[in-house]
């Protein structure tokens, strides 16, 4: 069939079953913009700001495990992408980025909102393209969807100059279970480097780790963002229990183990507990499963796990003996391996090891005095009142960190978060495109005064599409842990932290035509959070915690690990 | 980690626009530094051959060959066994000669080197060398009292000894495995 360019574009977007994309027009993108009327199973959400459609779609694509998807136009609107994709490469989101650049005759020349946007994000994405022909641009669209969502997944980016958004060519549809056996994608596949099929891990390999945990007395597991991606929450938790073995759960790898299971010792690495550190000191075997040993969690890589035999598991190849030497690894996705895993081995029991272990704090405890509630209080209020599915959308910076230690987490995807990046300002986009993949779900965003001033344009998305989302705002009037490290590290000299300026986020979510409060005490906290949930209107809620409260325990970067600064 | 050494990397690629900077910014980006990089076609017009050597540990060159592979633009991806392997470079070398005595000289230098005049004028001569970097470099040396005055190299190239070949079927298992699982 005869279609245009950004016709296209739409149906292979259906192809994909796309049905949510977040975007903003402009100038170069203005007939796939055009096209779009003509589809009314797409359904467009409009941002305030590209950098929020990045967000969405990657909190989409975290909290669904399907793949997120966004539009920008050419020059500042592509640029405005990068700190999204950046976000979503260093924790393997699957995002699609879809931008328009000028046409063919005008590209190089400087022209008016032109920038190489394929080589601005080579990288920060798994691959990229820049489409000349209108003839290959359903072929690559196939490929390009293929490779976010395969293997390790990651954002991908797909520029599309404007003239070929116009362009006629014949479009033949294809189901996408054909799309491996056809055009560029199965020349792909028979590359020998290339496989998009997780390839099924070394029996042999697995055979070895299972020796090496029968002769194990004081195993210990690390969850990473692997589990979470793979979806293998059930085969984890079965490898656990059958291991019996405690298990430290990593920033991205929240949501991967439940939280409430025994074995949990809570955050492993800088703001591990006293539990996960000493357990990764003391360990004789350190099983990691979709974690790359990132300086958060390997604070140095030289001592970490000393005792230990160190065994990673990981489906990227590539991030094996990276950043801390290993004694053996599987290559494969989490999910195939822990199942084969599941199958071989025995029971286990280490009800020493694990005594010592649990003899450490798994949580911290925080001194509740005066005026304002401490982090654990706001988040066990949090935890009590709303559903136990609801999804958490965070920021960045101590509130995120308390969230990760408090909240127990129950599946894959409930949370979303920023651990590799760390941007602030991811907050509300993600929460915003979480909400929309998950509309039976209450989301919560839990924010910072500093990270939701950064991006907090995107309240005007949340007030016109009717979002209830629940914010918030853990307001200490501090870049909190930009200050934590002022005052352990500068002496308490408090260099450009303090937030003493508005807004004033009560009247700011009003004149967004939301609801908002401010609260001092846990029982207008659990008020506020219930209104809510029962009004299903977006509520901000500004929550006072004090300036000083820090995020506890620290290890500093590069230290060994059960070196504590704070306790 | 003190081990550096020198690596030889043959790297099969699409023959497409931006794949060079690709692999390049991926050295750059790292902090990997490329000792030499030769391109060029190869008997199939889609794929381009690159031979790539770099100066690192047995444990960096491991973690470089399974970053390469992660990129799509790249087909195959093999370590060279400098023990079985065939390693060969063109230089160009343009010396002043501008007396009988001189061009005489260096044309001695250059049939004992068996390289090639391929241009001469009354005041220079370019000669062709073609050799390992150990061939290239005592030329070089013998040449620096005429005066050089251009020098242009290809960059190292490398083929395996034998029958073996960059594909996949003959590759060692473990080179193999490399390439599984990354996407």
């Amino acid at each position: 069939m005869l279609m245009t360019g950004a016709q296209i574009l739409m149906e292979c977007l259906l192809e994909q079953e796309v049905g949510i994309v977040f975007g903003f027009p402009g100038g170069t993108i203005l007939h796939v913009y055009d096209a779009l009327t003509g589809y009314p199973g797409i359904f467009h959400v409009l941002t305030a700001h590209e950098q929020g459609a990045c967000h969405a779609a990657d909190g989409y694509a975290r909290a669904t495990g399907k793949v997120g998807v966004c539009f920008a136009t050419s020059g500042p609107g592509a640029t405005n992408l990068v700190t999204g994709i950046a976000t979503a490469y260093m924790d393997s989101s699957p995002v699609v980025c879809i931008t328009c650049n000028v046409g063919l005759p005008l590209l190089g020349k400087d022209s008016f909102q032109e920038v190489d946007i394929t080589g601005v994000t080579m990288p920060i994405t798994k691959c990229n393209y820049l489409v000349r022909d209108v003839a290959d641009l359903a072929d690559t669209l196939r490929e390009a969807f293929a490779i976010a969502r395969s293997g390790r997944p990651g954002p991908v980016l797909i520029d599309i100059p404007k003239n070929v958004t116009q362009d006629m060519a014949d479009y033949v549809p294809l189901k996408r279970d054909r799309h491996g056996k056809a055009g560029r994608l199965a020349q792909l596949m028979k590359r020998s480097t290339q496989d998009f099929r997780a390839a099924e891990p070394d029996y042999s390999d697995i055979d070895i780790l299972v020796d090496m945990i029968r002769i194990s007395e004081r195993p210990m597991l690390i969850c990473g963002g692997g589990v979470v991606r793979s979806r293998a929450d059930r085969e984890f938790e079965a490898f656990a229990n059958r291991i019996d073995a405690p298990v430290g759960i990593t920033v991205m790898g929240a949501g991967g183990f439940r939280g409430l299971n025994p074995l949990s010792t809570g955050l492993v690495g800088m703001h591990g507990s006293q539990a996960s550190n000493m357990a990764v000191d003391a360990c004789d075997l350190l099983i990691a499963v979709g974690c790359r040993f990132s300086d958060r969690v390997a604070l140095k890589p030289g001592s970490f796990a000393r005792n230990a035999k160190v065994v990673q598991i990981d489906i990227d190849r590539s991030e094996i003996n990276k950043n801390v030497q290993t004694d053996h690894h599987i290559v494969g996705d989490a999910r195939r391996v822990l199942q084969l895993l599941n199958e071989r081995l025995e029971q286990q029991a280490h009800d020493r090891w694990k005594d010592y272990v649990f003899s450490f704090k798994t949580e911290t405890e925080y001194d509740e005095a005066g005026d304002h509630m401490t982090p654990s209080q706001v988040l066990d209020t949090i935890a009590k009142v709303v559903p136990r599915d609801a999804i958490f959308a965070t920021d960045v910076g101590q509130h995120q960190m308390w969230a990760i230690q408090h909240l127990h987490f129950e599946y894959s995807g409930q949370l979303v978060t920023s651990g590799g990046f760390g941007t602030m300002g991811f907050g509300l986009g993600a929460a915003i495109g979480a909400k929309a993949g998950n509309m039976d779900k209450p989301v919560v965003l839990i924010t910072g005064d500093g990270s939701f001033r950064m991006n907090l344009n995107e309240l005007s998305t949340v007030g016109y599409y009717k979002l209830p989302l629940i914010v918030v705002i853990f307001n200490n009037g501090t870049l909190g842990m930009v200050r934590q490290w002022q005052t352990l590290t500068c002496n308490g000299r408090y260099s450009e932290t303090t937030l003493d300026r508005g807004p004033d986020f009560v009247k700011l979510a009003e004149a967004y035509g939301l609801k908002g409060c401010r609260v001092t005490d846990v029982a207008e906290l659990e008020a506020a959070l219930e209104d809510a949930l029962a009004g299903k209107q977006a509520t901000v809620i500004d929550c006072a915690i004090d300036i000083d409260e820090m995020v506890r325990p620290m290890v500093s970067g590069g230290s060994d690990i059960i070196r504590f600064m704070v306790d | 980690m003190n081990d550096i050494s020198r690596h030889t990397l043959a790297v099969l690629v699409d023959n497409e626009a931006g794949v060079l900077s690709r692999v390049a910014r991926l050295f750059s980006g790292k902090g990997y530094n490329i000792d030499s990089l030769a391109v060029g076609t190869t008997h199939d017009p889609a794929v381009s051959r690159m031979t790539i050597e770099v100066l690192t540990s047995e444990k960096q060159a491991g973690l470089i060959c399974s970053q390469l592979r992660k990129l799509i633009c790249v087909h195959s991806v093999k370590r060279l066994d400098p023990a079985k392997s065939i390693r060969r470079e063109l230089v160009l070398i343009k010396v002043a000669a501008p007396t009988h005595q001189a061009r005489s000289e260096i044309i001695q230098i250059a049939n004992i080197f068996r390289s090639t005049v391929i241009d001469v004028t009354t005041g220079s001569l370019t000669i062709a060398v073609i050799g390992d970097d150990s061939k290239a470099d005592a030329i070089q040396n013998l040449l620096g009292e005429f005066g050089i005055l251009e020098l242009v190299r290809t960059g190292m190239l490398a083929m395996e000894r034998g029958e073996e070949t960059i594909d996949a079927q003959t590759k060692e298992k473990d080179e193999f495995d490399y390439g599984k699982n990354v996407l």
